[in-house]
């Protein structure tokens, strides 16, 4: 016979009692670990939906302030396109989603219109190809759920408009704003002569009620051509990830960038910040509850069992057992309680989170087998904590008092 | 050689200290059989802790083969107990979930042996004591003479030299209380020694000498 074996067996045979004290634990951990799942996500969809709003990080020329580019989005003021290549081979955690910009006004039809030169995905790809490192080996996609529905089925004018960047766009390509269309009387499939250069217009934007919906956006190195400005930008727009800029990113692309400046535009940062914050002090609040609750739950049964079980405890110190044989016991039995415990509370949370995320979050809920290891972290953890003094209170029992009755 | 030298036992209580021993000295040889007898309340069964290292004298010393019980420290009587000293109570003190088999293994486990070995041992005593076709019976699945028995085979697991018994056969029917006096006899005769504690008549003269606690004090009986 081993330690475990006795341990196994009084569980087994004190079943109601296990079973109040293994509820308690199972639910506790359920409750944390479909708190978490459901947060989880609930984080990524509002990173999501706070993605919606645009580039929260700028990288513009020192002389210009974020009045200027958001009100003229057109200043003489340049910065070399290098800066975007330094971005690219930097190891800068939660830089998403760059987006260089040229902006140049131009007449079409008796109109000024702006001709905004962008970089599709494909060429950062490339640069980081030549350079022998993967943009993607950079964690990316703060503002998406990964594998989640609807996260990565977004149309290129979708995305042009709504995260600064398109996957793929040709030298003689164009995209065009509403406005542009509709008073140009362009569309899918049209050509159009801009600064003496015909541009295929591959796609009108949805209309956003913005300065984009006058814009004309073409292949960066095209519009650079077309203007004889070389390999200059005015901006680069950035969603730069709310965790990292919160540790410091913005002072690090400034480092990285001596010769820009760098800002976020607070509101939004802020926004996503105060979110993330208000979610995991939550979840941190209901992790903490139940392990106060749970740790007091066990630490009754343990006295309780302790108690009822010091004539038994007597019995096996007048066989040979000494302290660690005795605390042992306990303890294990708490060791198997936490297990167990965290295993059906991360089968049964997880569970919970799945099925009822969509109903009380509306958001899509996937299982997160990185919280088996946390539930069973905890179950345990608070298994053994709240046993920790009712077994040392059984090693410290007079084995006398317990026989004296014999 | 089980030796009691000046042992004195009080209690506190709320009316006032109990005297249970009072300056107490007597020496059991290795391989005797003794029985302590008195009466209902004169300390025995405090006695019979205090030399089996499970209660420690308000004076005095308990020497086993002329080690100091109780200047051992928690962790030497511990191993004292587990590798010399037997016991059985008059309730048995069986652990009512685990089997017959698992009972007499438990001292085994404690001292660390082997499954195997444990397996052979517990079945070779448990069928000694007639009971090899009830090795996988718990507690309350056997007769009352028969869960002496099971505590008799466990009292022997570790091979001590020292028997401890207090009141082996208080619960049990005369026909039985004689099958147990007789085993103790048979380990006694193998050269352990024995101490019973007894209020009955009978076990008292199977020792070959009896010490009687009166008013705290030892003497022959």
């Amino acid at each position: 016979m081993r330690l475990g074996t006795l341990v196994r067996r009084e569980l087994l045979e004190r079943r109601t009692q296990v079973a109040t004290s293994f509820l308690a634990i199972l639910l506790g951990i359920a409750v944390i670990v479909s708190v978490k799942n459901i947060t989880f996500y609930s984080e990524k969809a509002v990173a999501r939906e706070m993605d919606a709003l645009g580039a929260n990080v700028l990288v513009l020329p020192k002389s210009v302030t974020v009045q200027d580019y958001y009100s003229a989005d057109m200043q003489e003021a340049e910065i070399p396109e290098e800066y975007v290549t330094r971005l690219v081979m930097s190891d800068l955690e939660g830089l998403d989603n760059l987006s260089p910009k040229l902006s140049v006004p131009v007449s079409l039809g008796g109109r000024t219109f702006t001709l905004t030169g962008i970089l599709p995905k494909q060429e950062f790809q490339a640069k980081a190809m030549w350079a022998g490192a993967g943009i993607f080996s950079r964690p990316q996609g703060c503002g998406t759920v990964p594998g989640a529905p609807g996260a990565d089925d977004t149309p290129p004018q979708e995305s042009l408009v709504r995260r600064r960047v398109i996957d793929d766009l040709g030298p003689a390509e164009s995209l065009v704003g509403a406005d542009v269309a509709a008073l140009l009387g362009v569309e899918a499939g049209s050509e159009l002569v801009v600064l003496d250069r015909t541009l295929s217009v591959i796609a009108v934007l949805p209309r956003t009620g913005t300065v984009d919906d006058s814009r004309i956006f073409a292949h960066l190195h095209t519009v650079q051509d077309m203007t004889g400005r070389g390999a200059v930008i005015n901006a680069i727009e950035i969603v730069g990830c709310c965790l990292e800029i919160s540790q410091g990113l913005v002072e690090k692309v400034n480092r990285l960038l001596p010769e820009a400046q760098v800002l976020t535009v607070a509101q939004i940062v802020d926004t996503q910040i105060r979110m993330n914050e208000i979610m995991s002090r939550f979840s941190a609040l209901i992790v903490a509850v139940i392990a106060i609750v749970g740790g007091v739950s066990i630490a009754n049964y343990m006295f309780a069992n302790v108690y009822e079980r010091r004539r038994e405890i007597g019995t096996l110190m007048a066989l040979g057992a000494g302290r660690s044989a005795v605390m042992g016991v306990f303890l294990l039995k708490a060791l198997l309680l936490g297990l167990v415990g965290g295993v059906g509370g991360y089968v049964l949370g997880t569970g919970l989170a799945v099925l009822l995320g969509p109903k009380l979050a509306r958001i899509p809920v996937l299982p997160m087998p990185s919280l088996a290891l946390w539930a069973l972290g905890i179950s345990v953890g608070i298994s053994l904590v709240g046993s920790y003094f009712p077994a040392m209170r059984a090693t410290r029992l007079d084995p006398s008092d317990a026989l004296r009755e014999v | 050689m089980l030796r009691a030298e000046g042992v004195t036992k009080e209690f506190q209580h709320k009316r006032g200290i109990v005297h249970v021993l009072k300056d107490a000295s007597f020496s059991i040889e290795s391989g005797e059989y003794v029985s302590v007898v008195g009466a209902s309340g004169s300390g025995k069964s405090t006695l019979l802790l205090m030399l089996g290292g499970m209660l420690s004298p308000t004076a005095g010393r308990v020497l086993l083969d002329g080690e100091s019980l109780y200047e051992l420290g928690s962790g030497g009587r511990t191993g004292v107990r587990r590798e010399k000293i037997g016991f059985v109570f008059q309730t048995f003190n069986l652990i009512p979930y685990l089997t017959a088999l698992e009972n007499v293994q438990v001292p085994l486990m404690l001292s660390g042996t082997r499954m195997q070995r444990q397996n052979e041992i517990a079945s070779d005593l448990l069928n000694r004591v007639g009971l090899s076709d009830r090795l996988e019976h718990k507690p309350s699945e056997l007769s009352v003479g028969q869960q002496q028995r099971v505590a008799l085979a466990r009292m022997l697991a570790n091979d001590p030299a020292v028997i401890l018994a207090d009141e082996p056969t208080g619960n049990l029917d005369p026909e039985t209380g004689r099958q147990i006096l007789q085993f103790l006899g048979e380990v006694n005769a193998q050269g352990r020694t024995v101490v019973v504690v007894t209020h009955d008549a009978e076990a008292a003269t199977d020792a070959q000498r009896k010490l009687r606690l009166e008013n705290g004090s030892v003497v022959p009986g």
